[in-house]
Order: C-alpha cells, then structure tokens, then sequence
C-alpha cells in the first residue's frame, strides 16, 4: 500500500529541472499544439527527435519516461488495431469479410498510435521533472490573471497543496486501519459488488471521520497563524522568469513553427 | 504454545530507492503466559518487529510461526493461527466504525462465523473486561463516548476474539494518568484471569517495569537485550542509555539513595517499595 511513490517526481538538477514552473507548463502546452500539427513521417520523426533531446537533457533515464505510457497502453494498441483493420482508401493490402487492411489505415494507426505516445512522454517529462509543490505554485501564477473572471487561483492552489500534502498520511492511515480491521477477521476480497462495498464500510468510515478531524485541526492551526486567504500574502519562494526560461519558449515556438511548416509550408513552396 | 520467530529480516519496499530494513535476522519466543515489554526509542523498528508476530507482516527473510504453523501462509489453518493473536494498535479509538458500541465489539466474533447468540456472550464477557457497562454503553455510538471509553471500546473489540496472545502498540499513548490505570487494572485482569500472552509495545520504563515479566529492547531492528526487566534496568544501564534510553525514575532514585550510604535491596521496581523501604531503614512508620 506504501509503495505507491507520490507523483512521480525524478529529483534532480538538470536545465529542465531548473526552468521556471510556468515555463515548463506553457511550455508543455506548445509542444502539444506542436505534437497536433505532425501529419507526415518527418513530423513525427522531428517530434521523436525532439522528445529523446528534451529526455537528454532533463537528465531522466529513457526507460522511466517510456514507463509513462505503459497506463494507456492498452488505449494506444487498441487505436492501432483498430484503425489498422478497418481502414479507409484504395491501397488495399488485405481483405477478409468486414476487415480490409489497407496501407492509409496503417498509416494513420501508427500516427494516432504516435501522437498519443509523445504526448503521454511529453506530459510526464513535466511531472517528471517538477516536484508537485513548484507545480502548483506555477499552476497559481499562471491562473492569476483570471482572477477579474472570478477564478480563485490561491485557494485552488492551497487545495491543492493541502492535498498533496495528506495523500501520504492518509495512505498511512488506511493501512494502519486495513490492518488493524484484518486483525480482527475482515476479509476484504470475494463477493459481489455489494458485498465488497459493505466490506469497505469498517475502513471508509474511520477514514473520513479521522480526515475531518485532520482537517478541523488543520483549519484551527491556519487560523491560529493568521491565514487570510491570498489577499496580499507574499511568498517565499519568489518565480522569476531567466535566460533559461527565454530559450525554452524560443525553442517551444520554433517547434511549432517547424512543425506548421512541415505540414502547410511544404505544399507551398 | 508459543510464537516464534526464527531468523526473521524484514525489509519495507525492496528494490526501490526507499528501501529500509526494519528488521534484521530476529529469533524469538514467546510463550503462552508471558507478559513481554517491547521497548525502543521511534524508529527502532519494534512497531514492524511485532506486526510480523502476528502475520500482518510477512518476514522478507526468516519464519513466523505459531505452535509450528507458518503465520505468512495462505491455508485456512494459518489464518486460523492469525485469528489467534489480537493486535490493538496505536489509538485503537480510530478504528471503530460502527453504529453502536455492541456492533463495533461484535464485529470480530462476527468475522468468526460464531452465531448470534455467542456473539452476544463474547460481546458482554469483552465489554465487562474492559471496564464498559453493557446496558449503559452497548446502545450508544461508540463516537460519542470520552477518549478512555473510545479506546476501551476498541480495545474490547479485540478482546472479543477470544485471543490466546494479544499484542498491544502503546496502549496508553495520549490517556490521561487515571484511564492509564484502570487500562493496565483491565489488562492485567485479563492477564491474569485467561493466561494469554501479553506482547505490549512501549516507551514509557515505568509501565514496562511495573507489569512485564520479561523485556526485549530493540535497537536498530535488533534485540539487544531480553530478560526481567529489574535485571535490564539494574545492569545494563549503560547499553539502554546508548539505545537512547533510559531508566525508570525509581531506580535512579534508588540508585542516588545507594550512592548516598543507604543500603537498599535490589527487588526496588515501583515507588511504593522505594518508600516503604526507605521508611523502613530510617525506622519511620
């Protein structure tokens, strides 16, 4: 039950690693736009190409950002046989009844298969590289100008925070509370669905009652400090944009560039 | 009748970067009958020392076992062996879950598979070992009871099992002294009256002098010490100093008072006996 690690920050000290939250964020976000252009093999071999130097530089062993997209896996065969079996177009490589392989169906299977794939690789290299606490400081800062619109970005960021923060200890506690209910005969697996939801019930109800207590007592410690909400809180870790930060956009940018080249540019020229 | 533990290692998330082993190559017995004080100051891995006694825990390396049934197994017969030995933990009180006391207590026999009526029997036997008035306490949330009376509910919920061996992790952590001593009255009664073995995890030198029989001292996952505890805290004063404990404030004073001229017995293991002693040289009644 422990062994679930938090997030999956990679410690380390690497360009990636310093870059401003808000950067890396934004950031991201481009290379997905970016990753939303490619419609040619060399789009897609920019794009792995670009992925594999963002990995080198970031310091990150390969195997760890390919391991982020062993969730979806299943989601990514599937569109691959999928789009594979029931293909549309003239090069047909393969029939049988309903199924019809042709060369445009692979082709766009293995794209899809693709796009999915980086943008799983792209995204964790964020997670990857940013401790969860910076993110969501760089989540607030860049949710600050919405606030005239009504969005609360320090208190979402302080809901997050608080989040994080109790996920370990609540992970403690129900294993602390799943052993103690084993100890007394609770058996937790077999049944139906209705049966397990009961069984559940002498672990569910100890667990919400000691995280409102938890959080009664938290509330009561952020008062007892004068907590106010956001109006006029200063920081201790000030964001500030560097030379750094100036690159990685440039570099965002050029990517998407690249890439919109790749697929409208060529045809022009 | 024992449990025992043979060669035991236990090591928490093998394999990762946040690998520990909590527990190095133990070997242990504990038999039916005794009262055993676990100490160790936080991290010396006792919490991890008796979860593996019970079979919540299976040891990475090594045996535990009860009267020779492996307790990491997967039969019938080892959970049996679990079914066995009680486990109260830290602040029992945030286990229950119930809707009222009765059905709180009830729930281990329940797991038992023992019918309605024995389950009542066991419910009322545990609830009165406890110190828990049946009529006044059975009906009522178990949430809306004092602290003590939580962790009395709690703990009769174990109690309920019928355990031959109950192992307990800091039992008075957070009881004001008086609910202190009516729960060591209660556990000593139940000690005394079922002749099961007593496993009971503690900081405090006092309550282990005061009620073990016998005494482990855990240092870095491994026993450094295991005998009476008069013997313990007389002899190895040193050793439990450099674990980064201490002694029993009576035998300090017992001791001071040695080193002052005043010829003391050595059997000093509560303030009662010092003073008594003490009352008795000086001719003082």
């Amino acid at each position: 039950m422990l062994d679930i690690s938090l997030g999956q920050y990679y410690p380390g000290n690497s360009f990636i690693h310093r870059l401003d939250p808000r950067t890396k964020i934004l950031s991201t976000l481009l290379l997905i736009i970016a990753v939303f252009l490619a419609n040619s093999a060399i789009g897609y071999g920019t794009l792995c190409a670009m992925v594999l130097l963002i990995i080198a530089v970031s310091g990150l062993p390969f195997m760890l950002v390919l391991k982020s997209v062993k969730p979806l896996l299943f989601i990514i065969v599937l569109t691959l046989v999928l789009h594979a079996l029931m293909g549309q177009g003239e090069h047909v490589l393969y029939q049988w009844k309903f199924i019809r392989v042709t060369e445009e169906g692979l082709q766009l299977g293995v794209q899809m298969a693709m796009r999915l794939i980086l943008l799983l690789m792209i995204s964790s290299i964020l997670t990857f590289t940013t401790s969860p606490i910076v993110l969501t400081d760089g989540i607030e800062a860049l949710l600050r100008p919405f606030r005239v619109i009504g969005v609360p970005a320090h208190e979402l960021a302080m809901m997050m925070t608080i989040a994080l923060r109790f996920i370990p200890t609540l992970m403690e506690e129900t294993d602390r509370i799943i052993k103690a209910q084993t100890a007394r005969g609770a058996d937790f697996s077999g049944g139906n669905l209705l049966v397990r939801a009961k069984n559940m019930l002498p672990i569910l109800v100890p667990l919400f009652i000691s995280a409102f207590r938890r959080a009664d007592d938290l509330a009561i410690a952020m008062e007892a400090r004068c907590y106010r909400g956001g109006e006029g809180r200063t920081r201790m870790h000030q964001l500030a944009y560097r030379s750094g930060d100036v690159l990685a956009f440039v570099f965002a940018f050029a990517m998407i560039g690249l890439l919109a080249f790749l697929r409208w540019g060529l045809k022009l020229v | 009748m024992s449990i025992k533990l043979d060669h035991v290692s236990y090591t928490y998330m093998p394999g990762t970067p946040y690998e520990k082993e909590a527990v190095k190559d133990v070997s242990l017995e504990i038999q039916k009958g005794e009262f055993v004080a676990v100490i160790g100051h936080t991290g010396s891995g006792k919490s991890t020392l008796v979860q593996n006694l019970n079979g919540l825990l299976h040891p990475t390396q090594g045996t535990a076992s009860l009267d020779g049934t492996d307790l990491s197994g997967k039969t019938g017969e080892a959970k049996q062996a679990r079914g066995r030995i009680g486990m109260v933990f830290q602040y029992p009180e945030h286990q229950l879950f119930a809707e009222t006391v009765y059905e709180d207590v009830a729930f281990g026999p329940r797991n038992l598979g023992l019918s309605s009526e024995e389950v009542e029997v066991r419910v009322r036997e545990a609830m009165k070992f406890v110190g828990l008035d049946f009529d006044t306490y059975a009906p009522r949330s178990p949430f809306s009871l004092s602290g003590g009376q939580m962790r009395r509910a709690a703990i009769a919920g174990v109690v309920a099992m019928n355990p031959d061996y109950l192992i307990l992790d800091e039992p008075s952590a957070g009881l004001d002294p008086g609910s202190r001593n009516n729960l060591f009255a209660e556990i000593m009664a139940l000690y005394k009256k079922r002749g099961i073995g007593i496993i009971m995890v503690t900081h405090s030198m006092e309550e282990a002098a005061k009620y073990a029989k016998r005494m482990l001292v855990i240092c870095k996952g491994q026993i450094i010490l295991d005998g009476k505890p008069a013997e313990i805290f007389l002899k190895e004063k040193e050793c439990l100093l450099n674990a980064g404990m201490d002694v029993p404030e009576v035998y300090k004073l017992a001791d001071a008072l040695r080193v002052k001229g005043m010829r003391l017995p050595y059997e000093i293991t509560d303030a009662k006996l010092l003073l008594a002693e003490v009352k008795r040289r000086k001719g003082l009644k």
